[in-house]
């Protein structure tokens, strides 16, 4: 069978994440695509949270659940209504609940001496269940728990070997799952994952941020891994965090910062200060639902005219939102060589799905790339002014002690050589025009949407970001009931790219906020006439079904 | 020694006629040419202010950021290159004020940089409001009836945070601050150099008031006394007591750990990593079928 949706629920703290870790992998060794997506509540123990796997279908989410292994049995009740028609519960059931009770707390003490291993007993039965061989899981477990005692492994296997056994034998023939096998392998990761490997080719040395759900992923990545050779510093908050990658970008390293909606808020004045400045910078910015604290946890694409827009003043910036690993390593390649071609802040706009998501991407290529030229030549220079006049509006950069140039770099309106001026009548109006400059030339660099199945679309889905799986998987299913439906995906959100959609097509938004954000800022760039938006705002990724239903209940009145 | 012509800046001076900040300018440059350091070899970094504006009246290399941002951006420029003497000099309201927070943490990360603070007690940029070092009962501009909160003692806190170089000077002696300035630029981590002046236009006090006040430090002071160090501090704000407070033997600094391995040149000199490297990484997160 195709695309199994497996919910793995129960408390912060039960185990959810090693067990769909475990099953993950063994699914993946067997050469069968995952994707796998959590959602969980902002606290360290307890409450109800899920992981949930995706096997051999698209790199989408899914908004219900074909089996569900429940940790415990109030997790069962929160999670029911997400139960496909014939979902196959099993776990810690309450007595008389419908589905394969197993108590693998019970199992773990009387058998094993310790609550510690119902997690294997756990993994073990769903095993069985989705039909794999309980020699993988095996192998997975032996290079999972490499470190731990040979005693304590042999207790997980066995311990592995009881949830299969438990499981098999409350199993109805017609419960058999089987997910077909493939020699294939892939690169299974989150973007959150991918942009610290994509900012260290393109040369990133310096990152200070401060720790925020969803970015600190990002952070951590270079702290964990000194080979990256990226000096990671932990901020005493954003505004520091944003101001030492300034410094440290202005004295020529490449740098960036990462952070979520509340300390982007507090970044705003230096985003303008590198607007100003003239200094390159790449900003991360992982979005969760707001406002203010909001849900720490869930996702959102609620800041996307807030990174278009933050920041005081008129200044140029980019802000390109990824969709998938593949796509977040180009985009941060070129979020690097925008910031350093023109000088300026880049944003790239990501959100907890992304954030935690892990992709099956097959054959993951790293694109052909140069590291971005960065410095001048200090030779090319009689004398030096930073902030010369030119006519792409790009003055060379120099940085302080390349050279004897001294460069002097500064946040007021100023001369070219970088001092305070108030010379409303030549510099000023000098200054602002080469801004302008840059932001028109850049317009012209920003890439197109990306067009899915629109060859003879009546309706054509538009969206951004992290969206990019579920629209597509949405297109497909209209497609299959013979609907005229195609999509355009952006990821470059700012500046939007000079195109002319044509009007003979009805356009409707899909995105992650509750006011049509891109679809205002479309309305206003190109005049676009979006006649209906779907809008997903309770925390939860946007899935292909409520695309589907939303589309299809609305149609005839939409194109009435 | 490097004649102080060599760090005259073309820059339009702002200041007052008068103004101590250029006292301060005088024994900054008197001291940077004592220590040899050519301008290049130099970053100062300002945030916002009257004093702020000081990077631009020395030729040098110049980073004047947000106010009260000066001393992150001035850690992030000695990170990125530690060869070069990065040199903040702020006032008491961009420092103490606006960026309190960011000094308190540069005490714990010790960076090797400078920290000038031009304490003028009052906003002079903005005509005449309460500083954080401003005393209380004084009438402002925005105080009418006089400052109802005590003055920051920032000096005392930079002894109890084990700041390894602590000093205060005045601008009614530019010998003494230049000979301070001197030894806070060559010292190894971070130094905190509180210069008290006089705002000759919207201060409460003319300079005879802070020449009685302004006392040397007491000879016999040795400044390893964390503990009369931190009494001295506190003497403020009825008397300055002008000199080292406290001075340690340098202790570690921020990014040496990370300068063990690439040694102290600058980021942008050293070559990116390797693509085969990046791919290596890639590898690692790919799993599939067991052939």
């Amino acid at each position: 069978m195709n695309d199994l949706s497996i919910f793995i629920v129960g408390a912060a703290g039960e185990g959810i994440q090693t067990i769909g870790d475990v099953v993950a992998r063994t699914l993946l060794q067997g050469g069968i695509s995952v994707f796998t997506s959590k959602e969980y509540e902002s606290r360290i123990r307890g409450g109800n949270n899920s992981y949930r796997i995706r096997a051999s279908g698209p790199n989408a989410p899914r908004h219900d659940a074909d089996v569900i292994l429940a940790l415990n049995s109030v997790a069962v009740a929160h999670y029911e209504n997400t139960a496909s028609s014939n979902c196959l519960v099993l776990g810690e059931l309450s007595p008389g609940g419908e589905g394969i009770a197993i108590p693998f707390q019970a199992l773990a003490k009387e058998q094993f001496g310790s609550p510690l291993y119902a997690n294997s007993i756990a993994a073990g039965a769903l095993g069985a269940v989705v039909g794999l061989s309980q020699d993988n899981l095996g192998d997975v477990i032996r290079e999972r728990f490499a470190k731990l005692s040979d005693a304590v492994l042999q207790r997980n296997i066995g311990a592995i070997r009881m949830g299969y056994e438990k499981a098999s034998e409350n199993l109805d023939a017609s419960q058999a799952i089987s997910l077909e096998t493939s020699d294939r392998a892939y690169t299974f990761a989150s973007v959150h994952e991918i942009i610290p490997l994509a900012a260290t080719a393109a040369g990133c040395r310096f990152m200070a941020a401060y720790p925020m759900s969803p970015s600190t992923g990002i952070m951590t990545a270079f702290a964990k891994d000194p080979e990256l050779g990226v000096f990671v510093e932990q901020a005493e908050d954003e505004i520091a965090a944003i101001n030492m990658s300034l410094g440290a970008s202005a004295a020529g390293a490449r740098a960036m910062t990462a952070t979520s909606g509340g300390g982007f808020a507090l970044m705003t004045e230096a985003v303008s200060l590198a607007g100003m400045t003239e200094t390159p910078l790449v900003i991360v910015l992982a979005q969760r639902p707001g406002p203010a604290t909001g849900l720490p946890t869930r996702t959102a694409q609620e800041d996307l005219t807030f990174a278009i827009r933050g920041g005081h003043g008129e200044f140029p910036r980019a802000v390109l939102a990824p969709s998938n690993p593949q796509d977040a390593f180009h985009v941060t390649l070129r979020a690097f060589a925008l910031a350093d071609r023109y000088q300026m802040p880049v944003i790239v706009l990501t959100d907890q799905f992304l954030a935690d998501a892990h992709f099956s991407v097959p054959d993951f290529e790293i694109p052909e790339y140069a590291v971005p030229a960065g410095l001048a030549d200090p030779a090319d220079f009689k004398t030096y002014h930073r902030y010369a006049i030119t006519e792409d509006g790009v003055s060379p950069r120099l940085t302080f002690g390349q050279s004897e140039h001294l460069v002097v770099i500064d946040s007021d309106e100023h001369t070219e050589e970088g001092h305070i001026t108030e010379d409303l009548e030549t510099l000023r109006p000098a200054m602002v025009e080469k801004l302008l400059e840059k932001a028109r030339r850049l317009k012209r660099e920003m890439t197109m949407p990306d067009a899915y199945r629109t060859e003879g679309a009546e309706i054509v889905l538009i969206s951004w970001g992290s969206t990019r799986g579920a629209v597509r998987e949405a297109v497909d299913l209209l497609r299959n009931r013979d609907r005229k439906v195609g999509s355009l995906h952006f990821t470059d959100v700012w500046p939007l790219p000079q195109l002319t959609l044509p009007d003979h097509v009805v356009y409707w938004t899909v995105e992650g906020n509750a006011t049509g954000q891109f679809a205002q800022l479309l309305q206003a760039e190109w005049g676009t006439p979006i006649i209906g938006k779907i809008e997903r705002y309770d925390g939860m990724p946007i899935d292909a079904a409520s695309i589907v239903a939303e589309l299809t209940g609305d149609e005839s009145e939409a194109s009435a | 020694m490097i004649p102080m012509e060599r760090y005259r800046s073309t820059a339009e001076n702002q200041w007052c006629p008068g103004c101590p900040n250029f006292g301060i300018q005088t024994a900054l440059k008197r001291a940077l040419g004592e220590l040899d350091l050519e301008p290049h070899q130099i970053c100062l970094v300002s945030g916002i202010g009257q004093a702020a504006k000081t990077p631009h009246y020395i030729a040098a290399n110049v980073f004047n950021g947000l106010h009260g941002r000066s001393i992150p951006a001035a850690i992030g420029i000695h990170m990125a290159n530690p060869e070069l003497k990065t040199i903040v000099t702020s006032g008491d309201g961009c420092i103490y004020g606006e960026g309190g927070n960011h000094l308190l943490h540069a005490f714990r990360r010790n960076p090797d940089i400078t920290v000038i603070v031009h304490d003028n007690q009052i906003y002079a940029l903005t005509k005449g409001q309460g500083s954080p070092t401003t005393r209380r009962g004084e009438k402002t501009r925005f105080q009418f009836d006089g400052v109802k909160t005590d003055p920051a003692q920032m000096l005392a806190t930079a002894i109890v945070h084990n700041c390894t170089f602590v000093a205060r000077g005045f601008t009614g002696d530019i010998d003494g601050l230049a000979k301070i300035l001197k030894r806070a630029v060559a010292h190894r981590g971070l130094s905190l150099v509180d210069v008290i002046q006089p705002c000759i236009t919207w201060g409460n006090h003319p300079v005879e008031w802070y020449s009685e006040r302004a006392v040397p430090i007491p000879e016999d002071h040795d400044p390893a006394d964390r503990d009369r160090a931190i009494s001295l501090a506190l003497e403020v704000p009825d008397r300055f007591p002008i000199g080292v407070l406290y001075e340690q033997e340098p202790r570690e600094t921020f990014g040496e750990t990370y300068r063990q391995i690439y040694g102290a040149q600058a980021l942008f000199m050293i070559p990116p990593i390797e693509r085969s490297t990046i791919a290596g990484k890639l590898e690692k997160l790919c799993i599939g079928a067991k052939i």
